[in-house]
């Protein structure tokens, strides 16, 4: 350290003490930033009050509740099929994952297995309610950050894949497909070519925002080492999906448990990223769609022969018990605690979803960061109303 | 406008500021559930492109707009701060409701926190059913509010007298002037 001459010495304590006069005299007061319930960027409502100091926030929270439908209230008067319908609009971009949970759990409490043929196809459109969900989220991450375009780009392809749901389904945002004991049809005739070709699209679609936006200088000097989440708080939140997978935890339940659906027939690479900022989640987010392609892609080489559904009764009656069923949704982990007392209907269903775990995080991690960053931050984290709110 | 304050605008004059405010609607759009994304497809896609029917989304806030699209399930909680963004909007100001959560609660109609239909806090022009209506079912909704808006008698509406028909186009009759079109899809 090199020593300071007694001139530089009384000019450091000077300016140090104009400093502090500067400080005492421009002392801010606290100021509370309501952030919400309303944007016309968002799709569903997320209030969070922000106290700051200055730019800095100093406490935070998320109000939820804006969107609650009630969802676990009205499982218990409804029929299992009829829960298919309504679970559809739980996560609502990609609608498809929200069925396969619960008609597995019910699946489970029957003692009934989907034919093979039913679970690969149920596999091929949960993974592509997973591309239409995540690619919406990179068109929208763009839009939060400021950058029109990456959101036009996001709509025109997430249309193909759309599409594809709704020839196969019938159903182009909420599909209610799924039936207990496997599927409500078969794929339709040029399912398989035409897939093909929008999984192309696709990738592609993945390149143009790889390059249009994280090759951004100012998208990664908004992102990067901003809001990092380490491995041990990421846990101890329990968050999960690609937020976890971002903060360097190899976690991917498609992998990882023994369900009967078709992953564990395919190769594919779980995406993690050791940083934890937001550029990592969203990152690891888009190479996640990349996957999803090559899912899809191999799954279609594989699709066995044979039944869509399995031998069920007419009126469904689920036997006594209980039975907790989660996947690996486009958020993160989703799980349904079916109980059942042997009616038509659910006597008690608890909806683990993603989001809700996702966004306890915030008051965490929002505390210290600038009034800017809670957007990209919370941009990066990715939630969706109807996920948290249920 | 001083005539138009009195209601003493002349019909072919009417018709012209009519086919302006028509063509140049600035939507607010409040995204609040799965109908926010088909809005939002509808509004920001390449595909379905509501500008080239003159309609400008994302003004920069309420008090800009001339019509507020509610797509969504409108919640017990979220129902005040509906109304008081409806109030802070200029007049003359149009709603659709977007989907069957806004028109009648749709697939929550028996949900303890749901409000039925958002027709119970501000009054509706058009409704756009489904669940959730296609992007196209909104572009209907939208053209067929910008009929209703060239029939409109501007007068009666900055009387106080709510929304006239002026008969001057055809497609909707006098006597319907001021009950809420339903888009058929």
């Amino acid at each position: 350290m090199t020593m300071l001459g007694d001139r530089q010495q009384l000019a450091y304590i000077a300016s140090q003490a104009a400093d502090a006069r500067v400080n005492v005299e421009l002392e801010t007061e606290g100021m509370t930033l309501n952030i919400g319930p309303q944007h016309p960027a968002t799709h569903g409502t997320l209030r969070i009050i922000a106290r700051l100091d200055g730019e800095q926030v100093v406490w935070a929270e998320p109000s939820a509740g804006y969107m609650h439908r009630g969802y676990e209230k009205l499982t218990e008067v409804r029929t299992f099929p009829q829960v298919t319908a309504l679970v559809n609009r739980i996560d609502w971009l990609g609608s498809f994952a929200n069925e396969v949970p619960f008609i597995l759990a019910a699946e489970k409490l029957m003692g009934v297995e989907a034919p093979s043929r039913a679970q690969h196809i149920r596999t091929i459109l949960f993974e592509l309610s997973r591309i239409a969900n995540v690619s919406l989220f990179l068109g929208d991450l763009g839009v939060q950050l400021g950058a029109i375009t990456p959101v036009f780009f996001a709509f025109r392809d997430r249309e193909y894949v759309l599409n594809l749901i709704e020839g196969a389904t019938g159903g182009r945002f909420h599909p209610n497909f799924d039936r207990i004991g496997g599927l409500k049809d078969d794929l339709p005739a040029g399912f398989i070519d035409e897939t093909r070709v929008v999984m192309k699209k696709l990738r592609t679609f993945c390149d143009q925002i790889e390059d249009l936006l994280f090759g951004n200088e100012i998208f990664q000097s908004r992102t990067r080492g901003i809001g990092v989440i380490p491995k041990d708080v990421a846990l101890s939140y329990g968050l999960s999906g690609a937020n976890l997978r971002a903060s360097g935890v190899d976690w991917d339940l498609r992998r990882d448990q023994d369900i009967p659906m078709a992953w564990n027939k395919t190769d594919f690479k779980v995406i993690t990223h050791p940083d934890g900022d937001s550029f990592a989640r969203c990152w690891v987010r888009l190479q996640e769609v990349r996957e999803s392609t090559k899912i899809v892609d191999q799954l279609l080489d594989t699709i066995p022969a044979g039944p869509v559904m399995a031998k069920v009764p007419k009126i469904i009656k689920v036997p006594e018990g209980e039975a907790w069923v989660s996947t690996e949704n486009p958020l993160g982990e989703m799980g349904y605690y079916v109980v059942s007392q042997g009616d038509q209907g659910p006597f008690r269903v608890k909806i683990r979803s993603a989001s809700f775990n996702n966004i306890s995080i915030v008051p965490w991690l929002l505390k210290g960061v600038y009034v800017p960053d809670i957007i990209t931050i919370l941009a990066s984290l990715y939630f969706i109303l109807g996920d948290i709110d249920r | 406008m001083g005539l138009v304050d009195r209601g003493r605008l002349p019909k072919p004059l009417t018709s012209l500021f009519n086919m302006g405010r028509s063509y140049s609607l600035w939507v607010y759009q409040w995204g609040l559930a799965c109908c926010a994304i088909e809005m939002g497809a509808a509004f920001g896609s390449p595909r379905y492109d509501v500008m080239r029917l003159g309609v400008i989304p994302l003004p920069a806030s309420p008090r800009q707009a001339d019509l507020v699209v509610i797509s969504g399930t409108v919640t017990d909680k979220m129902a005040p701060a509906i109304k008081r963004l409806y109030e802070q909007m200029p007049e003359p100001k149009y709603v659709i409701s977007m989907g069957s959560c806004a028109n009648c609660g749709g697939p929550y109609w028996d949900s303890y926190s749901v409000t039925k239909g958002v027709d119970q806090i501000i009054p509706v022009d058009v409704y756009v059913p489904g669940c959730p209506p296609r992007p196209e079912a909104l572009l209907e909704g939208i053209v067929l509010l910008q009929q209703r808006i060239k029939n409109e008698d501007m007068g009666a509406r900055w009387r106080g007298e709510g929304t006239k028909s002026m008969n001057i186009v055809d497609g909707e009759s006098a006597e319907k002037g001021g009950v809420p079109v339903v888009v058929h899809n």
